[in-house]
């Protein structure tokens, strides 16, 4: 058998030359494959995430980036790879995880408050059958305080716009203290207030030594707001740093060459003052 | 004690009693499943729990309680399996799941019903569905001295004791798991990430409506069963926004219905003058619940019918008299020695019914004047008029400075912002020291 | 009281004889039995027919809450019709108290999810258990006047069969024609305002008046269903014929032919094993004969049947976890130029469980790898089919980095060979670019070669 020698071998995408990951690092996945039938919807995907990051999940519909998400979570079982947080299974850091999921994913005229909502994110930490305290509430409130919501605290979740309940969503993840935030498309269909008020949230957040992990739709912000990105279209174009990662040519294969779109995004990369294409 | 006491306590209080439990237990239950919008879940186990009863029935041969109890309760667990695996696994529709599965089960039952009348074994296959009340019978003794002792209390007939056992077993297990079926309703998907199984709470909840379905149903039948765990929830719903309320207020509900339903039934004929005719218990009791949702869709303060209805016709006239009260200020900006009468007014503003009393209410509140059929502003009108046109001005201001909309777009909207209120006032963007809006038109001062 | 819906044989026999279920079947065994058996499968094909629109426009329970909303309707006809002197017991009073009846239900039904907050579940509930329990309260009402004739009302809770006349078997011909017409003129219609209801409003369909009239034939399947089955039941014939004609297709053509033949032949079998055995009454019969033809479908059926479902799905997982172990071993190989032996707690991205223990075995009945102790490494035939896999694998993703706007729909999992699912032009200019980034496995079988045309 005719081999090639060693510095003409193929891509870095090689299962055998792949780097080991970190146990110290908050979320590595290992050549996941998630299947429906026969069509995958996620490719292989190997990514590492470090700590003290925002990272964004970029792609086009369809491109499997909610699905990665659920399948990091334990919602969706894979066809191949797995995902460890700190080196561990998700059962085991549990606790110190976070998510946000997209709002359409519940029924707003539920009978809660904003407050109670962002109590549930301390119900990890109460245990089953035990009461909620009022320390806990107290936690909550400074919660919905951190999201700008502490004046609704009380008030109707069905009587809350889009942008207040997308930040209420926002208060029950940093309720629950976590390490490691998974957020879908948290800035989908909310106001500039709201925008503004989340990604403040998100660097106090990242200040504090904490990793978040968007879904994000909007080319354009994703330099402004984001330390780095995943470029996600079944698999995984290009992940690392905004500046490395935001290329034309990255931009293409992940969209398949909308240009417009990909004009708009390297415009903005360029006002952002980072480098590429 | 008297005679018709006594019979009374006999006869009604313990169908009563029977009844009123069993739609306070279902109730109870019956919130998570409204919320869950698994309402017919309820109707689906109402019905499944049938082959079971009467296997139970064929097994112990008499009316014993735990064979049927535990037919019962397999027979709702199968079923709730079954709809479970049609919908995950077989990706069937919920409705369709659900409709499947409880009709099979409910034909099986219906079968073995047959088949058990040829052995002689008879099940009244009617009681299924509405019970037997009138056979929850207790017979204390005829003095109050005597009735609070042990042996009576132990003739407590079976049903009660048992649907009294399953309030009460209920009622700890919502104040056990209170926040995890909070939790587990609202956000199932959260709830699991965070470590709370929703499936678990589902499968411990299913299994708590088959055991109160099964401790109702000798007495009260499935279909108050189906009955009481969706209506006095619904009833309740539109009553309140807050979780605890609505389960408290359910029960409330339940309890009314349950006695005032008995009451309608066993009493209600004779008081009408029908002698010798008894209503069905049960479906007197079903018809109270729902004649209570009625009166809470029509009434209720926040969400009823009739609220609703008010508000808006406030709204309208609210509208109505600010337009009325706008127009005469325009009109006296461009004509000062105008003249409105009466009868162009209901043209000049579209706001049909409402207009009559919008202009009632002010002519009487003496902002605008009457005379001769024509209508003036006075003193008052012209204050407030001013503070609408100022606020609609300033508003057009603000939408074409700030917004970059063009002079030609902005009425319509300026029209609806200048009827908002804060506290009583119109609501004014900043626009320091703006004279005219983009219309040329002067912006009234502020007095 | 019981059913008294039983079998329409006076003669309790234990078990028939063939000749006998011959007969019956054969439509021979007398009048009656022909009445009843007849009617029984036209009311089935209606039926089916009919469900199949409500069942695709997600409506499948609005037709319990239509059936138990009759009840009321029977009981106040009844008592409007002895109060004023008429006929009282007859279908012709009866049944149009039915219907209306059903019909107040479902827009109660509408109304209560359009006015207030509660859901169409919860509204559904409503409706059935108020209708049905005001029903009961009216029926004790009548059972407590001395009236007379009163005692047979119930049996439209369970069905009657026993008194079903020829003209009930006309009609239930005549519903049948009715169903089957509409279906067939107007299954474009239907199937269009159950896919997508905003998208056939704004072209401009009726979507409310088509909704009544779906709603109109259910109402009316219904009520001519109750002597049959009985209220309780007829919600299973609207749901279960359509529900397991679904197992086998999804075009709507022919959904709607299987379901109407499904429903047919649960009412022509259920009603003949009725007619033949005592204490067994049609509509339970009925009911059970068509939940057994679903479980047969819900297995059997091949293209969504779970038996086929559940094998695609271990065999494609089988595949994946099989193309991994290869993969990593054929590169490691590829890298070292021998083989090499890898620790299979490395192979197993999943750790050391039963998925590992499984593939391990997999690979090794197959005669692809060797192990010793806890390492595993190729054998010859192992790295051809190595060199097969990586080579799909790394064409794959080429694919994907080429075509990125229109590969994820195309790539195959389940495919042995690129070539069975791109076209070969396409597959070579992967291979190419695969070639110039020396990426392309150097070692292939010869079948593969032959197959792929030989295009090294």
């Amino acid at each position: 058998m005719t081999t090639l020698p060693a510095h003409e071998r193929a891509s870095p995408r090689d299962l055998a030359e792949r780097p080991e990951h970190s146990p110290e690092s908050p979320l590595s996945i290992h050549a996941l494959t998630v299947a429906y039938h026969r069509k995958p919807v996620l490719w292989d995907v190997e990514f590492e995430a470090p700590g003290s990051r925002l990272i964004a999940i970029v792609g086009p519909n369809g491109a499997g980036k909610s699905t990665l998400i659920k399948a990091c979570l334990g919602l969706i079982a894979p066809a191949a790879g797995r995902v460890e947080f700190w080196g561990g299974a998700y059962r085991r850091s549990r606790m110190r995880i976070g998510y946000v999921p997209q709002r359409e994913s519940v029924d707003w005229d539920f009978p809660v408050s904003a407050l109670d909502v962002a109590a549930m994110g301390r119900y990890a930490r109460i245990g089953w059958c035990r009461p909620v305290t009022r320390a806990h509430k107290r936690v909550a409130l400074e919660a919905l305080d951190r999201v700008g919501m502490s004046d609704l605290a009380k008030r109707q979740i069905s009587q809350l716009s889009g942008g207040q309940q997308q930040r209420v969503f926002l208060a029950r993840a940093l309720a629950q203290e976590a390490d490691l935030y998974f957020m879908d498309e948290p800035f989908a269909g909310v106001d500039a207030a709201t925008e503004r008020a989340i990604i403040d949230v998100l660097r106090t957040l990242r200040s504090e030594g904490k990793t978040v992990i968007c879904v994000h739709h909007d080319l354009q912000t994703v330099p402004e707001y984001f330390d780095e990105a995943m470029l996600l279209n079944m698999r995984v174009v290009a992940s690392g740093p905004v500046g490395d990662v935001f290329t034309r040519e990255n931009l293409v294969a992940t969209y398949g060459g909308r240009l417009t779109l990909l004009d708009e995004a390297a415009e903005a990369l360029a006002r952002a003052g980072g480098g590429g294409a | 004690m008297s005679p018709g006491v006594a019979t009374f306590i006999s006869l009604d209080l313990p169908a009563m009693l029977a009844g009123t439990l069993g739609a306070i237990a279902c109730a109870l239950l019956g919130n998570f499943l409204v919320l869950r919008r698994q309402s017919l879940m309820g109707d689906a186990i109402s019905h499944a729990v049938l082959p079971g009863i009467v296997v139970g029935f064929l097994v112990a041969g008499s009316r014993s309680t735990w064979p049927i109890f535990l037919g019962a309760g397999a027979s709702a667990l199968v079923t709730v399996l079954m709809i479970n695996a049609l919908r995950r696994i077989a990706r069937v529709e919920a409705g369709a799941a659900m409709g499947v599965s409880f009709s099979i089960m409910f034909a099986l039952g219906v079968l073995l019903i047959e088949q058990a009348a040829a052995r002689h074994v008879d099940l009244d296959a009617e009681c299924v569905l509405y019970g037997q009340l009138e056979y929850v019978n207790w017979y204390p003794p005829t003095d109050w001295g005597e009735f609070w002792t042990l042996d009576t209390l132990r003739d407590v007939p079976r049903q009660v004791v048992v649907l009294l056992g399953a309030v009460v077993l209920i009622g700890a297990f919502i104040g056990l798991f209170f926040k995890e079926l909070r939790i587990t309703t609202f956000d199932p998907a959260h709830a699991s990430a965070i470590g709370f199984s929703s499936g678990l709470m589902g499968v411990l909840l299913m299994t708590l409506v088959a055991g109160a379905t099964v401790a109702a149903f000798e007495a009260v039948g499935s279909i108050l069963v189906i009955a009481m765990l969706i209506t006095p929830p619904a009833t309740a719903r539109l009553l309140t926004d807050r979780y605890s309320t609505q389960i408290l207020l359910s029960s409330a509900i339940a309890t009314v219905t349950g006695v005032g339903g008995y009451f309608a039934g066993a009493f209600l004929p004779s008081m009408l003058g029908l002698e010798g005719v008894a209503l069905n218990a049960a479906g007197s009791m079903t018809v109270v619940g729902v004649l209570l949702l009625i009166v809470a869709i029509v009434g209720s303060p926040t969400h009823g019918v009739l609220a609703r209805a008010l508000r808006r016709r406030r709204l309208t006239r609210q509208i109505a008299r600010d337009d009325i009260l706008g127009l005469l200020y325009r009109l006296e900006e461009v004509r000062p020695d105008h003249e409105l009468l009466e009868d162009q007014l209901r043209g000049a503003i579209g706001h049909g019914a409402q207009t009559r009393p919008a202009l009632r209410g002010l002519v009487s509140g003496r902002h605008v004047e009457r005379s001769s059929q024509k209508l003036f502003l006075t003193e008052s009108g012209r204050e407030l008029a001013k503070s609408i046109v100022r606020s609609h001005r300033l508003w057009e201001t603000w939408l074409v400075e700030e917004l970059g909309l063009r002079a030609d777009h902005v009425h319509q909207t300026a029209e609806r912002l200048e009827h908002l209120r804060a506290d009583g006032q119109p609501i004014e963007p900043e626009s320091p020291g703006r004279r005219f809006d983009p219309h040329e038109r002067p912006i009234p001062e502020r007095d | 009281m019981s059913l008294g819906a039983a079998s329409i044989t006076d003669v309790a026999l234990d078990t028939p004889t063939f000749g006998e279920i011959m007969r019956t079947l054969t439509l021979s065994a007398g009048f009656n039995a022909r009445v009843v058996v007849l009617s029984a499968a036209l009311l089935g094909v209606s039926a089916g027919v009919v469900g199949c629109f409500t069942l695709l426009r997600k409506r499948a329970l609005m037709g319990d809450a239509l059936a138990h909303a009759t009840l009321p309707g029977i009981a106040l006809a009844f008592i409007i019709a002895a109060a004023l002197g008429l006929q009282a017991r007859s279908l012709g009073v009866l049944l149009p108290g039915a219907a209306l009846a059903g019909v107040a239900g479902v827009v109660c039904v509408q109304l209560l999810v359009r006015h207030t907050r509660l859901r169409e579940d919860a509204a559904i509930g409503i409706v059935l258990s108020g209708f049905f329990g005001l029903g009961v309260t009216l029926l004790s009402y009548i059972q407590s006047m001395s009236v007379g004739e009163q005692g047979g009302l119930a049996t439209f809770i369970y069905g009657q069969t026993a008194a079903m006349l020829p003209r009930d078997a006309a009609l239930m011909g005549g519903v049948a024609v009715l169903t089957i017409g509409a279906g067939v003129l107007l299954h474009k219609e239907f199937s269009l305002v159950a896919f997508n209801e905003d998208y056939a409003s704004v072209q401009g369909w009726p979507v409310s008046r088509l909704d009544l009239m779906l709603m109109a034939l259910v109402v009316l399947v219904t009520v001519v269903g109750l002597q049959a089955v009985g209220l309780l039941l007829i919600v299973a014939l609207l749901i279960i014929p359509p529900a397991a004609a679904a197992f086998w297709t999804r075009r709507l053509r022919t959904m709607v032919v299987l379901s109407a033949l499904i429903g047919g032949f649960s009412g022509y079998l259920g009603a003949s094993v009725s007619a033949l055995t005592p204490r067994m009454p049609a509509g339970a019969v009925i009911v059970l004969t068509g939940g057994a033809l679903f479980i047969i479908s819900m297995l059997v059926a091949p293209q969504r049947g779970l038996l086929a479902d559940r094998w695609r799905t271990l065999a494609l997982r089988r595949r994946v976890a099989r193309e991994h172990w290869l993969r990593r071993l054929y590169e490691a190989q590829d890298l070292a130029g021998e083989p090499v032996a890898i620790p299979v707690r490395q192979l197993a991205s999943g750790g050391l469980g039963l998925g590992s223990m499984v593939a391990r075995a997999d690979l090794k009945l197959s005669g692809l790898i060797e192990t010793e102790q806890s390492s595993a490494r190729l054998t010859d035939r192992g790295a051809s089919e190595g060199a097969r896999v990586t080579r799909n694998h790394r064409l794959w993703e080429q694919y994907l980095i080429t075509y990125a706007d229109i590969a994820p729909s195309h790539v195959d999992l389940s495919a042995d060979l690129v070539e069975h699912v791109l076209h070969p032009e396409l597959v070579g200019e992967l291979e190419t670019a695969l070639r110039d980034r020396r990426a392309l496995p150097s070692h292939l079988p010869d079948h593969t070669e032959r197959e792929a045309g030989a295009t090294e």
